[in-house]
C-alpha cells in the first residue's frame, strides 16, 4: 500500500516539475525577445543560430525519443544488466564507449537515454562513460578532428580521453556508492532524478 | 562539403535505427509499439521546455559572442593559467564540432598553445554548463556535479599530457 502511495506522489511531484519547465520556458522566451529588442542589430545572428539549433534537432529529437520508447519496452532489464549491468567488467565499458560513439546528434538527447539505461540496471560507471563518449568520442566528429587539428593530435586526444572517462566513471561509482551507503537510513535525495 | 556530410550522417543513422526497429515493433506487436510510442511523447514533452531554453541560450551566447572574439581571448592566454581561462571558457561556452575544430586549427596556427587548444576542446565537449539544467532534470544533482568536477579536472590534465607529449 506505501508503495502505491509512494508512486502517486512521484508523479505528482512530477507533473509539478514539468509545470514548472513550461513556466521557465516562457519567461526565458519573452526575456529573450527584451533582451533582442534592446540590442536590435544582435537579434539577426541570435535568431539565426537559434534557429538552426531546432531544425537540426527537429531532425533527431523525434527519432531518439521514438528509440527511448521502444528501448524501454522491448528491451529487457536482463539484457541490460548483461551488457552494461553490475558484473559486465570490461565487456560493459567496451559496449559503453561504443553506444556513445555512435552519430546520434546533440550530448542534452543523451540525458534521457542515460536515465532509460539506468531504470533498466545499467551500471552508473558505464553511464558515465556512455554519456562521455556520446559527449568527446562521436564518430563522425572525429573525422573533422583529424581534417583540422591531425591525426597525431586526434588520436592521442582520444587515446587520453578514453583512458581518463573509464577511470572517472569507476571513481564516480564508488563515490555514489559510498555516499548512498552512508545515508541509507535517511531518506535523502535519490541519485536518479525520477 | 563536411558540414553537410557529419549532420546528414547523423540524421540519416539515427531515423534508420528508429525506423527499421518501429518497423520490427509493429509487425511483433501493437500494443507493444503504442506503449513505445506513448513513453517516447511523455518523455518529449518532458524534456522540450529545457531544451527550448538550452537552444535560446545557444543562440544568445554564440550570436553576442561570436567564434572571433572566442578566439582572440583564448590566443591572448599563456602557461598554465592561460590553460585554465581558456578550460573555463570551454566549459562555459557551447560552440559545436563543426565550429570548435576549425577555430581551434586557427588557433594552433595563430600561436597559441596545444595544452591551451586540447584544453579548450576537451571542456567544450566534455564539460557542459549550458546543458547542466538538462543533466540536473534528467540525471540529478549527485552525477551531474560529479561527472561535471571530474571532467574539468580530467580534461586539464588530458591538456597537460598533450601539451608535454605533442
Amino acid at each position: 500500500m506505501k508503495n502505491l502511495n509512494d508512486m502517486a506522489r512521484e508523479k505528482q511531484k512530477q507533473k509539478k516539475t514539468i509545470a514548472r519547465d513550461y513556466i521557465a520556458m516562457a519567461i526565458v522566451i519573452i526575456a529573450a525577445a527584451a533582451v533582442l529588442l534592446i540590442f536590435p542589430n544582435k537579434s539577426g545572428p541570435v535568431l539565426n543560430i537559434s534557429k538552426n539549433y531546432l531544425l537540426e534537432l527537429a531532425w533527431v529529437l523525434p527519432a531518439v525519443m521514438v528509440i527511448i520508447g521502444l528501448f524501454s519496452v522491448w528491451v529487457s532489464n536482463e539484457t541490460v544488466v548483461k551488457y552494461i549491468g553490475r558484473s559486465s567488467g570490461i565487456k560493459g565499458i567496451f559496449f559503453s564507449i561504443v553506444l556513445g560513439m555512435l552519430p546520434t546528434g546533440p550530448i542534452y538527447i543523451a540525458f534521457p537515454l542515460a536515465v532509460a539505461l539506468l531504470k533498466k540496471g545499467a551500471k552508473i560507471s558505464n553511464i558515465i562513460i556512455f554519456i562521455s563518449a556520446w559527449a568527446c568520442i562521436k564518430l563522425p566528429q572525429e573525422l573533422i578532428e583529424i581534417q583540422f587539428l591531425g591525426i597525431e593530435f586526434t588520436f592521442l586526444r582520444l587515446v587520453l580521453t578514453i583512458i581518463f572517462v573509464v577511470l572517472m566513471g569507476i571513481i564516480i561509482e564508488k563515490i555514489i556508492i559510498f555516499t548512498d551507503r552512508k545515508k541509507i537510513n535517511e531518506p535523502g535525495e535519490k541519485t536518479v532524478g525520477l | 562539403m563536411l558540414d553537410f556530410l557529419k549532420s546528414h550522417l547523423t540524421v540519416i543513422v539515427i531515423n534508420l535505427i528508429a525506423l527499421v526497429w518501429l518497423i520490427f515493433s509493429v509487425v511483433r506487436s501493437r500494443k507493444k509499439t503504442k506503449e513505445s510510442l506513448k513513453i517516447a511523447l511523455k518523455t518529449f514533452l518532458r524534456i522540450l521546455p529545457i531544451i527550448i531554453i538550452i537552444v535560446v541560450f545557444i543562440g544568445f551566447l554564440l550570436g553576442f559572442l561570436p567564434p572571433e572574439i572566442i578566439s582572440r581571448v583564448v590566443g591572448e592566454q599563456t602557461g598554465f593559467l592561460g590553460m585554465l581561462v581558456t578550460a573555463v571558457l570551454g566549459s562555459v561556452l557551447f560552440i559545436p564540432a563543426l565550429i570548435a575544430f576549425p577555430l581551434a586549427a586557427s588557433l594552433l596556427t595563430g600561436g597559441a598553445s596545444i595544452m591551451s587548444v586540447a584544453a579548450l576542446i576537451t571542456t567544450l565537449t566534455m564539460v557542459g554548463v549550458v546543458t547542466l539544467p538538462l543533466e540536473l532534470r534528467e540525471m540529478g544533482k549527485k552525477i551531474t556535479i560529479l561527472r561535471n568536477v571530474f571532467s574539468f579536472i580530467f580534461a586539464l590534465i588530458i591538456a597537460l599530457i598533450m601539451g608535454v607529449i605533442l
